[in-house]
């Protein structure tokens, strides 16, 4: 735990050019995550500018048929919000898979997309740690690494993003909004997480002082045929060690869009279109949901203590499939 | 005639605690109070070559770094550190030297005039240290294990008997298998905390979270090399412990030292991740050799067992004695041995040993009920020990037989197919698992202090504890019963070294031996009281014997005429004395001798797994207890029930994993380390069978805080198997191990 200037933005403006002006500031919201950092000295900020009271606490339309949620909404009130229940009801299942009744709310829309690696070693400041300290090496490939990565890590990082509402937003496609010095951007939110690679101390493509101020849901919401599967070691209050978003749109019994997004095996939410695409066109079978697990899971990588997760993984996935094409009464009666 | 023992009596503590008026060690105020944080070493092994304190010091407000550099050299020789519960070995002492014997201990407490100031300037002091290699894996290194030496007397493994080698060999139906057990923190809610107070006249008011304040008490007393009178120890409420405090810890040696040298009020408080630098549950690996003949009978029995110790102390339980105690068999060998790690010494945790031990057993009994397709409860009962086989003495008392039946039938045991996977609910599989308990059975000496007051109201106090476990619940309902009075009119004082001497709270123990001191104290003040209100003039009870009168809601009455009675107030006013008071002290009985005492219980769980995730829950325990005469079933129950969950923590989720290149816990926080949370907990049903004692104390309480947790996790162990048809010998039964 270190000192650091505490400042309250009254405005979007002025939270940015606090934040980007001092490469070691941050922004806090619901404190859930950066608090527990800073105590370990995992962070150790000299400024840290308080966020809540600018006005993102929001959820409205979206420009394009969708909703547009601020970047204060509590993790709650956004699973509980009538609209995302009815549209979107993946989102809020992800949502209140996660953390606790207490945690959520607290936890903010923005802070949880930014939320850090659980990952033991990060956390544990005598150890080495890439993330925490580029160059000093990873302690996990080698030790205790049940929780960690199974796809797209690297030698320097083998981290995973622990987050259960960003694999829902990844399957949604989902949009952030950002200000930064520099002005508003919009970031696709396959993009707006990253690979460890060889800079990972990085976990997003965000810069110093770009604030996210919404999240934006496209129109498709996937609401008759969506699952939310996480698979963890006790039945709440537990990190994802595979968790699934999987959503389907299905005409006839055939499946017209299809999309799954993983949490708990990679750095990001790990989607593959050309997986997915697998889908498209065929009717909903056992046997093409497990091709599709075989090809998101190809070049998936054990480490030892995590090599369970692969198999596991598939199992997961082909089970979430199953259950968002299970999902309606519709096709109940079909079958 | 009103009684409270036996009944179901809430919490007279309740209400302090939930309005937070109970206050807990690091909850104590003090003027100019001053706060210590401590820094553990990175390290496991190795030894301190510099430490470099220059730029916490020079933070305002940050009054003092303590290392083995500056700190006073405190008394010389193991013995002045071994407190009442050391086991044989080198204690260790906190800032005596440059030595770095486990990774996490405490090498430097910074203290500042704020908790978030001595943390800052915690993380500004360089330590340089030469490291040497550790050790801290027992498998790769259980070719060093040993026989450790005595610790208590319980802890010495009994004598092998018959040829149990040769007779597992001929017997025709045979079990032998591993199984592994890991460490497990007790983590405790309240985390340890101590708060000194200097008072004006120098001497210190030390507010411990401790499971024995005298075992504290006299330990710094000696090790400070201080006069009796200049320390005392409170604790009046304590967060939870299971056994963490049944050593004085290495934060209340910090704030003492502290708190002499800069002559201010001290606390120093362990965070959450520090939890995990002190003792734990050893790992532990195990042998069941089990052989029987063809109708079931037990042929042999071989327990080996090795756990680990540290590099300085010999810490050993009782894992491996249980297989010769709970089941009839002529060839036993037992074989205990330990090996020495660079880990800090590990300690009792709740039913130390038996948790372990009796897992095993417990999972090679199933497996050997399998072998000989009988029944697993019809095994035990084939097995049945009416003695104890390895002292060759009867017990005081065992209803075993009756938790057996009991729980069996709420359960609907005889339902059960003995095919594994054979039962299912939807998609899911559904198992059944059963499993048997004991648990040791002790009184120790005890003393209490009773003073009846003219305002016809009782204080009793004694110098035991309240870990959650409901001592002053109960000691009042003891109290009030022995001289008829009201719940109301008597209050109970504990957790305070200046009391009548009492034992650590612990080894479920505490109603057997200060329940016995408080009641005899209590039942010495009533004839006291007799004896006074017969010697007044024109007493209406004169010359009525004893038995005659009785004592109720603060009188003594006639039995034969209610009308000729007493207040106790008036008894003390006619005497002319404000108080009657007197201090007790008992001790076991000679017929302990002569008799084995346990508790024992049966569980029965059932769980379902998923068969394709692996993933499994536990949907419904129910569990027996014979533990003797119960004083409060409603805490009873609260105990039993809590030791359920904890069985379904240690079968399903406890784990602290050791990073052995680092050689140091890295599930060093709730997020890892897992415990069960509401989700996790099914329906529990405890059921209190009848049991009654005259041999293991006057009251006839056997204790009730350790046995439920023994059977619980070799019960879903066992449940797993018979869902999944898969033998896991390794706890935690994580879905991995099912996939
Ligand atoms: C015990 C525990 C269990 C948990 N379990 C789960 C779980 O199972 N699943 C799960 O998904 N999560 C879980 N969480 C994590 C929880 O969801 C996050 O802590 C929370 O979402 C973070 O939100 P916050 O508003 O509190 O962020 P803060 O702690 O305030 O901030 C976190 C980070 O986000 C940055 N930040 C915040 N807002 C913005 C913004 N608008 N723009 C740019 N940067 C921003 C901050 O600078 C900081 O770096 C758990 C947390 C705890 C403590």
């Amino acid at each position: 735990m270190n000192r650091f200037a505490y400042l309250r933005a009254d405005d979007v403006g002025a939270a940015v050019r606090a934040v980007a002006a001092d490469p070691s500031a941050r922004f806090i919201a619901g404190g859930t995550n950066l608090v527990d950092l800073i105590k370990e000295n995992v962070e150790r900020p000299t400024r840290i500018v308080d966020i809540t009271r600018l006005p993102l606490g929001e959820i409205g339309p979206g420009e394009r048929g969708g909703l547009r949620i601020g970047a204060l909404v509590k993790n709650s009130d956004l699973a509980y919000h009538p609209e995302v229940e009815r549209r979107y009801p993946l989102l809020s299942r992800a949502i209140l898979s996660g953390a606790s009744a207490q945690l959520r709310n607290m936890a903010s829309t923005g802070g949880n997309l930014m939320q850090r690696t659980r990952c033991s070693y990060f956390y544990d400041t005598t150890t080495p740690c890439n993330k925490r300290e580029p160059g000093t090496g990873c302690a996990a490939l080698g030790g205790f690494n049940r929780m960690h990565a199974i796809l797209g890590a690297s030698e320097q990082c083998i981290a995973v993003n622990p987050s259960d509402m960003s694999v829902a937003l990844a399957a949604l496609e989902a949009v952030v909004h950002v200000t930064g010095p520099e002005g508003d951007r919009a970031i696709a939110f396959a993009e707006f997480h990253r690979l460890p690679g060889d800079a990972p101390q990085l976990d997003t493509n965000l810069r110093q002082g770009e604030l996210i101020t919404a999240v934006e849901l496209p129109a498709l919401g996937f609401a008759e045929h969506h699952a939310y599967l996480k698979i963890r070691d006790r039945a709440s209050y537990a990190f994802a060690l595979v968790s699934v978003a999987a959503a389907l749109e299905l005409q006839g019994g055939t499946v017209t869009e299809a999309r799954v997004a993983l949490g708990g095996v990679a750095h990001k939410p790990w989607r593959d279109r050309e997986a997915e695409a697998l889908l498209v066109g065929r009717r909903v079978a056992l046997e093409h949901f497990q091709r599709v697990a075989d090809a998101l899971l190809q070049g998936a990588v054990g480490r030892g203590a995590n090599d369970f997760k692969i198999e596991l993984a598939r199992r997961a996935i082909v089970r979430a499939l199953s259950h968002a094409a299970g999902r309606t009464s519709r096709d109940d009666a079909r079958r | 005639m009103t009684t409270h023992v036996g009944e179901r009596v809430s919490r007279v503590d309740g209400r302090a605690k939930v309005t937070g008026k109970a206050r807990y060690a690091a909850e104590h105020a003090a003027p100019d109070l001053v706060h210590g944080f401590v820094i553990g070493s990175a390290v496991a092994r190795g030894t301190i070559t510099r430490i470099d304190a220059s730029q916490a010091l020079a933070l305002p407000g940050v009054l003092q770094v303590f290392t083995h550099e500056n700190a006073p050299r405190l008394a010389r020789g193991d013995k002045r550190w071994r407190d009442e519960l050391a086991p044989p070995g080198s204690p260790f002492r906190p800032l005596q030297d440059a030595e770095i014997r486990w990774s996490g201990q405490p090498i430097a407490l910074v203290v500042a005039d704020s908790l978030e100031l001595a943390r800052h300037a915690a993380s500004l002091v360089r330590v340089e240290v030469a490291p040497a290699p550790h050790e801290t894996d027992l498998e790769a290194h259980r070719e060093r294990a040993y026989k450790p030496p005595p610790h208590e007397r319980p802890s010495v493994t009994p004598p092998s008997r018959g040829s149990a080698d040769k007779a597992f060999a001929r017997a025709p139906v045979r079990v032998q298998a591993e199984y592994r057990v890991p460490v497990e923190h007790h983590n405790p809610m309240e985390p340890f905390a101590t708060t000194v107070v200097v008072d004006e006249d120098g001497t210190l008011t030390v507010y411990d979270k401790t499971q024995g304040v005298q075992n504290v008490q006299s330990y710094l007393t000696t090790i400070f090399g201080a006069e009796a009178g200049e320390i005392r120890v409170l604790a009046p409420f304590v967060g939870g412990a299971f056994g963490s405090g049944l050593r004085p810890q290495y934060q209340v040696v910090l704030a003492v030292l502290a708190a002499r040298q800069l002559q201010r009020s001290v606390r120093v408080a362990l965070t959450r991740q520090q939890m995990f630098t002190i003792g734990h549950r050893p790992t532990t690996w195990q042998r069941l050799s089990l052989a029987a003949t063809r109708d079931g009978a037990l042929a042999a029995a071989i327990h080996e067992a090795v756990a680990e110790t540290s590099r300085f102390e010999d810490y050993s339980e009782t894992v491996v004695d249980w297989t010769g105690l709970m089941y009839r068999c002529d060839n036993v060998r037992f074989a205990h041995e330990v090996v020495a790690l660079d880990l800090f010494t590990p300690m009792d945790m709740r039913a130390p040993g038996a948790m372990w031990g009796v897992y095993a057993l417990e999972c090679a009994m199933d497996e050997l009920a399998v072998a000989l397709a009988v029944d697993p409860l019809e095994l035990r009962l084939i097995n049945y020990a009416e003695h104890d086989g390895n002292e060759k003495r009867p017990y005081s008392s065992k209803e075993l037989r009756a938790c057996y039946h009991q729980a069996a039938e709420r359960f609907g045991w005889s339902q059960r197919d003995p095919e594994p996977r054979s039962m299912r609910d939807g998609d899911l599989l559904v198992g059944w698992g059963m499993a048997t308990g004991a648990w040791e059975s002790t009184q120790r000496k005890a003393s209490a202090r009773a003073v009846l007051t003219a305002d016809g109201r009782l204080a009793v106090a004694s110098a035991t504890e309240d870990i959650g476990t409901g001592t002053y619940t109960a000691m009042t309902q003891i109290a009030a019963d022995a001289l008829g009075l009201p719940l109301e009119r008597v209050t109970f004082k504990l957790g305070d070294s200046a009391l009548a001497s009492a034992p650590v709270e612990g080894g479920s123990f505490t109603v057997a031996s200060v329940g016995s001191a408080v009641d005899a104290v209590c039942r010495e003040l009533r004839s006291k009281l007799l004896k006074l209100a017969q010697q007044l003039e024109g007493s209406p009870l004169a010359r009525l014997r004893p038995e005659d009168v009785e004592f109720i809601g603060g009188l003594l009455r006639a039995r034969a005429d209610p009308s000729r009675a007493l207040t106790f107030a008036e008894v003390l006013h006619r005497a002319g004395i404000d108080h009657l008071a007197d201090e007790v002290t008992t001790r076991p009985s000679k017929a302990h001798e002569k008799y084995s005492r346990y508790t024992h219980s049966a569980a029965f769980a059932e769980v379902k797994v998923d068969p394709e995730l692996g993933t499994i829950r536990v949907t419904r325990v129910v569990t027996a207890i014979a533990g003797g005469r119960v004083i409060n079933p409603k805490t009873a129950e609260s105990q039993v029930i809590g030791s359920v969950v904890w069985g379904i923590g240690a079968a399903l989720q406890e784990h602290s994993v050791i990073d052995h290149a680092l050689g140091r816990f890295i599930t060093h926080n709730l997020a890892d380390y897992h415990v069960p949370v509401h989700a996790d907990v099914p329906d529990i049903e405890v059921i209190l069978v009848e049991e009654r004692d005259e041999i293991v104390n006057a009251l006839g309480a056997k204790g009730l805080g350790e046995i439920g947790v023994v059977a619980v996790a070799p019960a879903i162990a066992n449940a797993v198997w018979h869902a999944t048809g898969k033998r896991i010998r390794e706890l935690p039964i994580t879905l991995d191990k099912l996939l």
